[in-house]
């Protein structure tokens, strides 16, 4: 941005000892202008309009007055098995993705795998993976093993995979390998030594990610269902679907009960690890 | 020496009681999930809709990625990246006043409670029942997905705000308030040059997140790719669906390329 500096004169200050000093002019007014130009085009493409939220706001709260005002208790029955069934699969899911990524976060580490070629390929196709949508891995599941809980861990399991990886990789990159060359120096394989060395660095930041991840997956499970992958979703798609809004405030109630639970004690654990 | 080592290494904590447990509840946990997988089973030979999927996917409709009127996947991904970002700018503005209500240093314990309380509240309710609501406002379209993509984003941007809030040095504020300067004075240049590069950096990465989770608003048709995309999907027309799959893979990788250096430079300042 040099040009900036010569369009806009840097302001020079005179110390008192006769220096001077220089302040570039602020970059303020560029980035002010692009997000501004951003805004207009996306205002425009969006029908984003004030006036329609201002006078129609007062819709929003309807539904939510609906769900919230008498939540059908009598309803809680038919969540339990649902919510279960959720937890069961965010459990197994996170579990699988994050075992499974651990080879492909070791390839994808520079320090670990000498070989330039492999790490770009292995950090390439984790990108991919992460970049494709829960809710696409979830239909397609769904289509080739059919409705039910194991279309969802196989979605969570790929979603995993791909944000445990990259966590873990570059937790990998950053592990101090003083303690890795010692001991090659004195003798031992690079397995073992990449298991006492390296393992016990990056293992609390590993776990703490799991952890993490776990939480997540509980809550996104929810919207699994909605393509029939099984879990809480199922019946909030269902009620919704016959209006029946007491019900859904009762099941978005018991969400939030339990991803306060799983919140809490996985957030005990964490302080612990780290 | 080696003695002294040898006593500090026996000396060393061995709380095995409580490694076992957490072992055995992990492992219990593990085994009652697994009682949870259950399928129905495809109508018709799995492997048959699986090679079908792989090959859509491999050979996207090029005519349709490449279809730069208001039907095909370009427009489709500008769409998405003003909802994404009018939703990001609104969910971000929305949190700033949340976030200095659940500060902890800011304001007495309960208040932040509380404050932490309506977060987790308002992130637990799933994406597509926030669409439906915001349908009733405005009827189906972007403008649906904006809001419902703002309203997501709170949740996530006003914690890393009030972490942000809650790491502000004080003794800048203190060195401005002994040189005489007034409350508006040290708001702008004490507490907002330490706040703005972290406020922008979160609201970059949650716009990536929010591109990343465009699809689901799909499901309600409010805007942006996520409906073809599953229109696509459920009629089985799998190229249609590899095309927009494509362009949204590219477009990811784009925007998180930049928004990662943008972000590397603010932090690094």
């Amino acid at each position: 941005m040099s040009i900036y500096d010569k369009i806009f004169k840097p302001h020079v200050y005179t110390l008192p000892n006769g220096k001077s000093v220089e302040k570039k002019a602020s970059r303020g007014p560029v980035y002010a202008i692009i997000i501004l130009a951003m805004c207009y085009l996306s205002v425009q493409i969006t029908g984003f309009d004030m006036a329609v939220l201002a006078q129609r706001m007062g819709e929003f709260f309807v539904i939510l007055g609906d769900m919230f005002r008498a939540p059908k208790f009598e309803f809680m029955e038919n969540v339990w098995g649902p919510i279960f069934d959720t937890i069961k699969m965010s459990l197994l899911g996170s579990l699988i993705g994050s075992l499974l990524s651990v080879p492909f976060a070791m390839l994808a580490s520079t320090n670990i795998c000498p070989n330039k070629i492999v790490v770009s390929i292995v950090r390439l196709f984790f990108s991919i993976v992460r970049t494709i949508p829960t809710i696409v891995t979830a239909l397609v599941a769904t289509l080739i093993v059919g409705f039910g809980t194991l279309a969802g861990t196989i979605s969570i399991a790929i979603f995993s995979f791909a944000y445990i990886g990259k966590l873990t990789y570059e937790e990998i990159e950053t592990v101090d390998m003083g303690a890795f060359e010692a001991m090659e120096a004195m003798g031992s394989s690079r397995p073992m030594a990449f298991i006492s060395a390296v393992v016990p660095q990056v293992l609390p930041f590993f776990l703490s990610n799991c952890l993490f991840n776990f939480e997540g997956n509980v809550r996104y499970a929810a919207v699994l269902g909605y393509v029939g992958a099984g879990g809480i979703g199922i019946i909030l798609n269902e009620r919704i679907g016959w209006r029946d809004y007491p019900s859904v405030g009762m099941i978005l109630i018991a969400l939030f009960v339990t991803v306060f639970i799983i919140e809490s004690i996985s957030r005990y654990f964490r302080k612990k690890l780290v | 020496m080696n003695k002294r080592i040898e006593e500090a290494y026996e000396k060393r904590p061995r709380n095995w009681v409580y490694n076992t447990c957490i072992a055995v509840i992990t492992l219990a946990l593990i085994l009652w999930s697994c009682s949870a997988v259950e399928a129905t089973g495809a109508a018709d030979g799995s492997g048959v809709i699986a090679s079908n999927i792989i090959k859509g996917l491999l050979t996207p409709d090029l005519d349709f990625l490449f279809d730069f009127s208001t039907s095909g996947v370009p427009y489709l991904m500008l769409e998405t990246i003003c909802i994404a970002f009018l939703g990001t700018i609104v969910g971000a503005i929305i949190s700033i006043p949340l976030a200095f209500v659940s500060a902890a240093n800011l304001v007495p314990k309960p208040i932040a409670f509380i404050g932490r309380m309506l977060l987790m509240a308002i992130r637990t309710i799933p994406a597509f029942v926030y669409g439906l609501m915001f349908i009733r406002v405005t009827g189906p379209g972007a403008f649906a997905g904006l809001l419902t993509m703002g309203v997501c984003s709170i949740g996530m941007i006003t914690k890393m705000y009030t972490e942000a809030i809650e790491d502000l040095d004080v003794s800048v504020i203190e060195s401005l308030d002994a040189a005489g300067c007034n409350t508006w004075q040290k708001i702008f240049y004490g507490i907002l040059p330490q706040l703005m590069p972290n406020f922008a950096s979160t609201a970059i990465y949650r716009f990536d997140i929010n591109l990343r989770d465009a699809t689901i608003l799909g499901l309600v048709g409010a805007g942006g790719f996520g409906a073809p995309l599953i229109f696509a999907m459920n009629a089985y027309r799998w190229n249609e669906a590899g095309a927009i799959l494509v362009g949204l893979i590219v477009l990811i990788l784009i925007i998180e390329y930049i928004s990662t250096r943008i972000r590397t430079k603010l932090t690094r300042g």
